[in-house]
């Protein structure tokens, strides 16, 4: 493992336990983007360069201004004076994550023995990956981009409805 | 000679990096292009905040700044200096650490997207394969930093604007991301040096830019319309509209920080200008083939420079919208009609060479718009002037 990955790795961890931690939520939330680009830039480091700018693109981009405008929507983004960073119900969390990250870490070692020893660094472009996805993978592309693009369209047509009746 | 002159900085840079060791000339090569990039593109700004208030002013038959060097040419070196020696004031309440991060992340992220763009033949820092996800993924950050900027000077004026940058910047990028995806469907690359060596080639002397096509002159507009708002350019400039809200998100910055937004806005517009010429008009091509003999470079940040004249040309002649006209624009304009031109694209695609596609594109692009425009204009019913605020 070479120095950029421990440096990348600790700016990740640090990023998810403040996003954890901290008692401002937006300060939370703001953490949690720097998780992100911790993750990231981990997959760029392993060369997936599909993969990190698309997770920029979607989970910075996208997800971490969700969560921050429901911050600000919903309610005061201070938590009170005086309450704890623990909530009462912190051991059934405890149980829950635990069962959580059990299941994910067994996944993960079962995997490893069923996938082949590969030596090398496997290098996967991102004209290989968008060969396979207009290639072997293209039905389920045009079904998610229909979709998706239905939802979209399907929004467009509810805020017209809502403007019609106003008037 | 002409080579020689096409390669210039090319060469330069090979030049300088040859009197070091050989394990230490690409890492050499790498911060020369950087520095490179942190040279040119904050002269181009200088530039750029010149011609505005000078031709501005002309447009608003004022003089503009005429006081500092001849015809007040000079005038971008005493902003700075006026703004670095300003004092640079805190508000009591505001979240000092995220208040002081804000408009450095804005630059950052600003500079990284022009590590991808070529000036130039084989001028690019970066060549990567998916150079255009990587310019969209930078893109996309500025508005953390925008949120950061407007939250934490706890400002009501200063969220306000926020919001309404992020609310902005989020509607205009689908059709900005869409607008673009055209070319990369013709291109079949997410490269950009890709795409402007296919745009490369000549017929007759004219080029095989993406803009002289139907489905790349449509996609050109709607990006041009997606551009000048994501960079909360006029007549898109709500979230800093003065008349309500002072200056939006970055009332409550001053001194250095202050300058430094100002940066950030104008080297957003630089590389999205930049972006739309290589997508759209053929990066450093010539626009003719007899003109060729001029170097790259200089085409590409003339075509630049261009569009950022047509970007101040649109502010001082169009009025600010109402935010609920902005949003509509968005998605009930906009986004239809570029998600029309990936179909349209399509076709193109598919009816192969020949005078057929291009009659049938361009039929198609036109009634769709004639129709639109026309049923829309009917819909609006214009009489007089009614005030629904205010008396």
């Amino acid at each position: 493992m070479s120095f950029v990955f421990w440096l990348v790795a600790a700016l990740t961890v640090a990023g998810g336990l403040a996003a954890v931690l901290l008692k401002n939520l937006v300060h939370c939330a703001l953490a949690l983007t720097v998780a992100f680009a911790g993750l990231a830039m981990l997959f760029l480091q392993l060369d997936a360069q599909f993969a990190g700018f698309a997770q920029i693109l979607v989970y910075i981009g996208a997800v971490a201004i969700l969560v921050v405008f429901a911050i600000l929507l919903t309610r005061s983004s201070e938590t009170p004076k005086g309450a704890g960073i623990f909530s009462r119900t912190w051991g059934a969390g405890l149980v829950i994550a635990a069962a959580v990250f059990a299941v994910i870490g067994w996944a993960v070692l079962q995997s490893g023995a069923g996938l082949p020893h590969e030596t090398g660094v496997p290098s996967v472009s991102v004209q290989q990956i968008g060969n396979a996805l207009m290639g072997r993978y293209v039905l389920p592309l045009e079904i998610v981009a229909l979709l998706l693009t239905a939802a979209l369209i399907g929004a467009v047509i509810v805020a017209m409805h809502e403007k019609d009746g106003a008037k | 000679m002409t080579e020689k002159a096409d390669q210039l900085f090319v060469l330069l840079k090979d030049w300088l990096v040859s009197f070091l060791p050989g394990n230490w000339q690409g890492v050499a090569g790498v911060i020369l292009g950087v520095i490179g990039i942190a040279a040119i593109y904050p002269t181009l700004f200088a530039l750029a905040v010149l011609m505005e208030r000078k031709g501005l002013g002309r447009m608003q038959n004022r003089i503009g700044p005429n006081r500092v060097g001849p015809f007040g040419v000079l005038q971008p070196i005493a902003d700075a200096i006026k703004s670095l020696t300003k004092e640079d004031v805190v508000p009591v309440n505001a979240d000092k650490t995220v208040h002081f991060l804000a408009p450095v992340v804005l630059v950052v992220v600003a500079f990284m997207g022009f590590a991808v763009l070529p000036a130039g033949r084989n001028m690019v820092l970066v060549d990567m394969d998916a150079s255009l996800l990587f310019y969209f993924a930078m893109g996309a950050s500025t508005e953390v930093s925008i949120f950061m900027a407007g939250w934490s000077s706890r400002n009501k004026y200063s969220l306000l604007g926020a919001m309404r940058a992020v609310a902005q910047m989020i509607s205009y990028e689908v059709p900005l991301l869409l607008s673009s995806v055209v070319i990369v469907m013709m291109t079949g690359s997410l490269s950009l040096v890709k795409i402007v060596e296919v745009q490369h080639h000549y017929t007759w002397g004219f080029p095989h830019w993406y803009i002289l096509t139907p489905w790349g002159l449509a996609a050109f507009v709607m990006y041009a319309i997606a551009a000048t708002a994501e960079t909360n350019r006029s007549p898109f400039d709500l979230p800093e509209g003065e008349s309500e809200l002072v200056a939006g998100y970055f009332t409550e910055y001053s001194g250095f920080k202050f300058a430094l937004f100002f940066l950030g806005e104008y080297l957003g517009m630089l590389s999205i200008s930049g972006l739309g010429t290589t997508l759209f008009l053929g990066g450093w091509s010539a626009p003719f083939s007899f003109l060729e003999w001029v170097p790259s470079w200089i085409w590409f940040f003339s075509k630049v420079m261009l569009s950022i004249t047509v970007l101040i040309w649109v502010r001082g002649t169009l009025p600010r919208l109402r935010q609920d006209q902005l949003m509509n624009f968005a998605w009930k304009f906009v986004l239809p009609m570029t998600l029309l031109n990936l179909g349209v694209a399509a076709l193109w695609r598919f009816m192969g060479e020949g005078w057929l596609r291009w009659i049938v594109c361009s039929a198609i692009l036109i009634v769709v718009y004639v129709v639109a425009g026309r049923t829309e204009m009917r819909r609006k019913h214009f009489g007089p002037r009614s005030y629904r605020y205010a008396e």
